[in-house]
């Protein structure tokens, strides 16, 4: 999958009760959550997404909470790909399942910039910078979490072993 | 080669032979665990799974209690499809109503996870039964969906970072300051998908309760768990509880550390994790007289009786400033009685506390004690996120028992020595 949209930067540490506050926990609707997201960071920041553009995240992105409705909410908004420094652990298990995708790059970040035009090759972890030319490679996904994503996500996956 | 802590669980887990960090095992589970937030969620992908029965109806707990007693009719919906579809799978261990605690209270509580277990929970402080020597990790809904229909999930081995905790602490000094403590030295991603593994004779001398505060705190580190050694200390807590089984464990001798951290308890201050990170810590004294509007005492990390009592030392014959809001919170129904019986009851409302039953609430800024912007919130609870508690523009600071206590009173925050 090629993703091609507007980079929206927002730092380190970023938390889920900042991608989704608890308030918002009352549904599991993923346009409902959509509507809120990044919520807890600044009111009204979903505003400014098109479907199809790119958070940026920096050190530990989805840190917190094991709601998994902060993927969703991602989702939700119109956001298909995250990329970060490095994500906190139960969030990066929770988009992989949810089929949101996480491309951790490390000091690479810094190579991309708020409202940057970002294209992403989501099979090969490509991620070109369309507005100044740079390019970085993604850490590879592991094997066995490949497998789950090859099924189709985790429902897919665990469907197979229960039939 | 030695193993660490949680090698040796896993390994007792997984018939493919554990050789280190990074690899991926799959493993049976012992215990799923969700809550009224995240167990929709599990049970919408468990059914979406085609899952048709739950794997063992003994080893699922399902705990209402982070939007209850119902706050509004959309939490009492939701908690309505997990009370359905208990009933629907004959879960043995459904808590709500009157039974209902804070999970991670709860679970030890009543004997339902113990020493050497795995277990998952879609709550990211599930870790703290890494205090009773159990391999256990947040996870998110689906992950657990697919425990409660598989009994089993994969689990990357973790790299461990030990902790040494040494030295004698002194008074209004314990659990919660330790593992504040070092959370300031690693930084809140500085255990990123690591284990956390505690020992030295802190540990040893360390209650369960205590043990369990710390293991709590693991994922504000970003840890995956956080262990404790097994020792008979731990057997005798679980078997009390009603936990069948456990044996001693400790660590290899040569077991691989990524990293060992020691630290030294003796003089160490009161420690208060300042807006808006957990790692943002420093000695109470540092802190000591910003105005505060409320004081939460209760949660997964400091609800317990031994918090409660705590706290009730401090609070006994003083009463707490008129403008603050005191909201104590034992977690769970055996710790409230345990409250009354203590006379601790008493204490909290001759100083003007409000008392509320068992609840995450307020930790989550979900309900019983939400912030208005400009306030500033002292609490026992484990998050201090921007808006963690309510608006974005309140202010939270973690504490342990004695200093929200003595801050109550004072109307601001102060070291419990100097009250």
């Amino acid at each position: 999958m090629k993703v091609t949209g507007t980079a929206h930067k927002v730092g380190d540490h970023i938390d889920t009760d900042a991608i989704i506050p608890a308030r918002f926990l009352v549904t599991t609707d993923a346009k409902e959550l959509g509507a809120n997201c990044m919520e807890g960071l600044e009111a009204g920041w979903v505003k400014r997404v098109k479907e199809n553009d790119v958070m940026v995240g920096g050190v530990n992105f989805g840190c917190g909470s094991s709601r998994e409705h902060a993927p969703i909410s991602i989702l939700g908004a119109g956001i298909p790909v995250v990329l970060a420094h490095s994500f906190a652990r139960i969030f990066y298990r929770n988009g992989f399942n949810m089929g949101l995708v996480l491309l951790e790059i490390g000091d690479d970040i810094d190579k991309f910039s708020d409202t940057d035009q970002i294209e992403v090759d989501t099979a090969s972890g490509v991620i070109n910078n369309l507005t100044t030319g740079a390019t970085v490679q993604a850490a590879p996904v592991p094997p066995f979490m490949q497998e789950i994503l090859n099924a189709g996500g985790l429902v897919e996956y665990a469907k197979k072993k229960l039939a | 080669m030695g193993q660490t802590l949680a090698e040796k669980i896993l390994q007792n887990h997984t018939d493919e032979q554990v050789t280190g960090a990074g690899q991926i095992v799959q493993c049976k589970v012992d215990m799923v665990l969700a809550n009224d937030i995240t167990a929709p969620l599990a049970i919408k992908s468990f059914k979406a799974m085609g899952a048709k029965k739950v794997f063992d109806r003994d080893k699922i707990s399902l705990v209402c209690d982070h939007f209850t007693p119902n706050k509004d009719i959309d939490s009492a919906e939701q908690v309505k499809v997990v009370r359905d579809f208990a009933e629907e799978m004959g879960v043995t261990h459904y808590y709500e109503c009157g039974e209902v605690g804070v999970e991670h209270a709860l679970l030890p509580e009543k004997g339902i996870v113990g020493p050497g277990y795995v277990v998952i929970g879609a709550d990211s402080h599930t870790c703290t039964y890494g205090g009773l020597g159990a391999f256990a990790t947040g996870m998110g809904s689906t992950d657990v969906g697919a425990g409660m229909a598989l009994g089993e999930t994969w689990f990357k081995v973790p790299p461990t970072i030990r902790v040494n905790l040494t030295g004698t602490p002194g008074k209004y000094v314990g659990a919660k300051d330790f593992v504040l403590n070092q959370i300031g030295i690693l930084g809140v991603s500085g255990a990123l998908y690591k284990a956390l593994e505690y020992g030295g004779e802190v540990v040893d001398n360390m209650t369960i309760e205590g043990r369990m505060t710390i293991a709590n705190m693991a994922i504000e580190a970003g840890g995956k768990v956080g262990l404790f050694p097994v020792d008979q200390k731990t057997l005798d807590y679980s078997s009390k509880a009603g936990f069948k089984g456990g044996e001693l464990m400790t660590p290899d001798a040569d077991a691989v550390y990524e990293r060992v951290v020691d630290i030294d308890v003796t003089g160490m201050a009161p420690q208060v994790a300042c807006p808006h990170l957990p790692d943002n810590v420093k000695p109470v004294d540092e802190t000591a007289g910003l105005k505060i509007h409320q004081a939460v005492i209760g949660s997964c990390t400091n609800g317990r009786i031994e918090d409660m009592r705590e706290a009730a030392e401090v609070l006994k014959g003083r009463k707490v400033d008129p403008k603050v809001r005191c909201i104590i919170l034992p977690a769970t129904p055996s710790i409230w009685k345990a409250c009354m019986q203590e006379g601790l009851m008493e204490i909290f409302m001759d100083a003007g506390c409000i008392v509320g039953p068992p609840t995450c609430g307020p930790c989550l800024g979900g309900h019983m004690g939400i912030l208005a912007g400009g306030e500033r919130a002292i609490s026992t609870t484990n998050r201090n996120f921007k808006g963690r508690m309510g608006s974005l523009e309140s202010e939270v600071f973690l504490s342990n028992p004695a200093v929200a206590a003595a801050s109550a009173v004072a109307g601001e925050i102060i070291n419990p020595a100097k009250l």
